[in-house]
């Protein structure tokens, strides 16, 4: 087929499919099919934590849950933006994402602070970070496959990297449905062990990209 | 840089280019498919001209890159946004594609040439190559059901309402029949490069 005929071919059909293209929709089922299917798993794996209510009602229990979901915006906002040919991430978006990880690091080092230096290390190790960082990276691969379908609606140029944030984002995802499982509570726990998870969920996301989101 | 009178007039050639192109393109977004061909006439154009300088020793993949590139920002023509640049949109893709096909063919050493982002619609060229692959033939090798809605609408020239009659399939589901197909094309291209 010669080129002239090719745009011949392109140019019968030039408006963009209507409806499930979009972005908006796309990234909304992407995030919403992965939170489920990253709930079921945690649900059926792992169970809800049985003081699930009673510790809902602690002030600790919201800031907790806040920290993957501050990550998680900020990595959707940088996949949002290496989902589309020609932008530039931009330093605000960036620092969007360093910033609730350095708030959790400051909380964590105020909290460390207040207890005896013999106490510091349990604080940090909890009871259960030999399995944490694994389980939310476990927790992800469901979401991992939900915001890739989304990113792959669109068209990313740097797949590492939107392979990674695309990760990271599904990490989020993951450790936002951990918590609802994880027994632990204490700054000094979760500002390591589950940005650790969310981390390995974003190196997946890079290697995979490559592969994945070929176009 | 400004100070250079001949690089200063190919900026404001550029420019006009720019400015051209893009009316195109947005008024083929909204529906517009004689906008819309003007469009990617003038982007192959310019294109041709750009891979030529960037690839003189693989002229002959030229035109096969180029076609590549059209159907890459056809299939993307959704993400990009009405009043960016479309300079920076087509050359990212461009540039993608570039890389893409570096890989396939190992050609490492011509990563070395930076590419410049400045220079993509100072020249044109539209005196097509013979493509050595035939994209006609690959469209062939899809199945039916990506290969249908392309072929009533692309190739039997049928509107989008006339194909969705003849098909039974509604509208919507023809235009996404065929952004699909579009895409399992573009994948085809990759495997066979």
């Amino acid at each position: 087929m010669k080129t002239d005929d090719l745009i011949d071919f392109l140019a019968r059909e030039p408006a963009p499919p209507p409806g499930r293209q979009t972005e908006r929709r796309r990234f909304s089922a992407g995030i919403l099919a992965g939170l489920a299917a990253s709930s079921l798993l945690m649900v059926g794996l792992l169970g809800l934590r049985p003081d699930l209510t009673q510790v809902s009602h602690t002030p600790m229990f919201w800031v907790r849950l806040a920290f993957p979901s501050a990550v998680g915006v900020a990595a959707l906002l940088i996949t949002l933006r290496l989902s589309r040919p020609g932008t530039r991430v931009g330093g605000s978006r960036w620092a969007g994402l360093g910033l609730p990880i350095l708030l959790a690091w400051v909380l964590a080092g105020v909290v460390i602070a207040q207890v005896p230096g013999d106490a510091r290390g349990a604080l940090v190790l909890g009871h259960t970070w030999k399995v944490c960082s694994t389980l939310i990276a476990m927790l992800s691969l469901p979401s991992i496959v939900a915001v890739f379908w989304a990113v792959r609606g669109m068209a990313p140029v740097h797949l590492r990297l939107a392979g990674a944030a695309a990760g990271l984002l599904a990490g989020a995802m993951a450790a936002i449905t951990y918590c609802l499982h994880c027994p632990e509570i204490a700054p000094p726990f979760w500002s390591v062990w589950y940005l650790l998870g969310m981390l390995i969920a974003g190196g997946l996301g890079a290697l995979a990209g490559p592969r994945w989101l070929r176009w | 840089m400004t100070s250079d009178p001949a690089r200063e007039h190919a900026g404001e050639g550029a420019f006009a280019v720019e400015h051209e192109l893009r009316r195109c393109f947005v008024l083929g977004l909204a529906g517009d498919a004689a906008a819309y061909r003007r469009c990617l006439d003038g982007l192959a154009t310019h294109l041709r001209a750009y891979l030529r300088r960037r690839l003189p020793r693989a002229l002959e993949d030229v035109e096969d890159i180029l076609q590549d590139t059209l159907l890459a920002v056809h299939n993307a023509r959704h993400t990009y946004r009405e009043g960016e640049p479309l300079t920076a949109w087509v050359h990212a893709i461009t540039r993608y594609k570039l890389m893409d096909f570096f890989r396939s063919h190992a050609r490492r050493e011509a990563l070395h040439d930076p590419i410049d982002d400045d220079d993509l619609f100072v020249a044109s060229d539209a005196e097509p190559a013979d493509a050595r692959r035939d994209v006609g033939q690959l469209l062939e090798t899809l199945p039916d059901r990506h290969r249908l809605p392309i072929e009533l609408v692309k190739l039997q020239g049928l509107s989008v309402a006339e194909a969705a009659e003849c098909s039974g399939l509604s509208e919507s589901a023809v235009k996404v029949g065929i952004h699909r197909g579009l895409k399992a094309l573009a994948a085809r291209i990759r495997s066979s490069a």
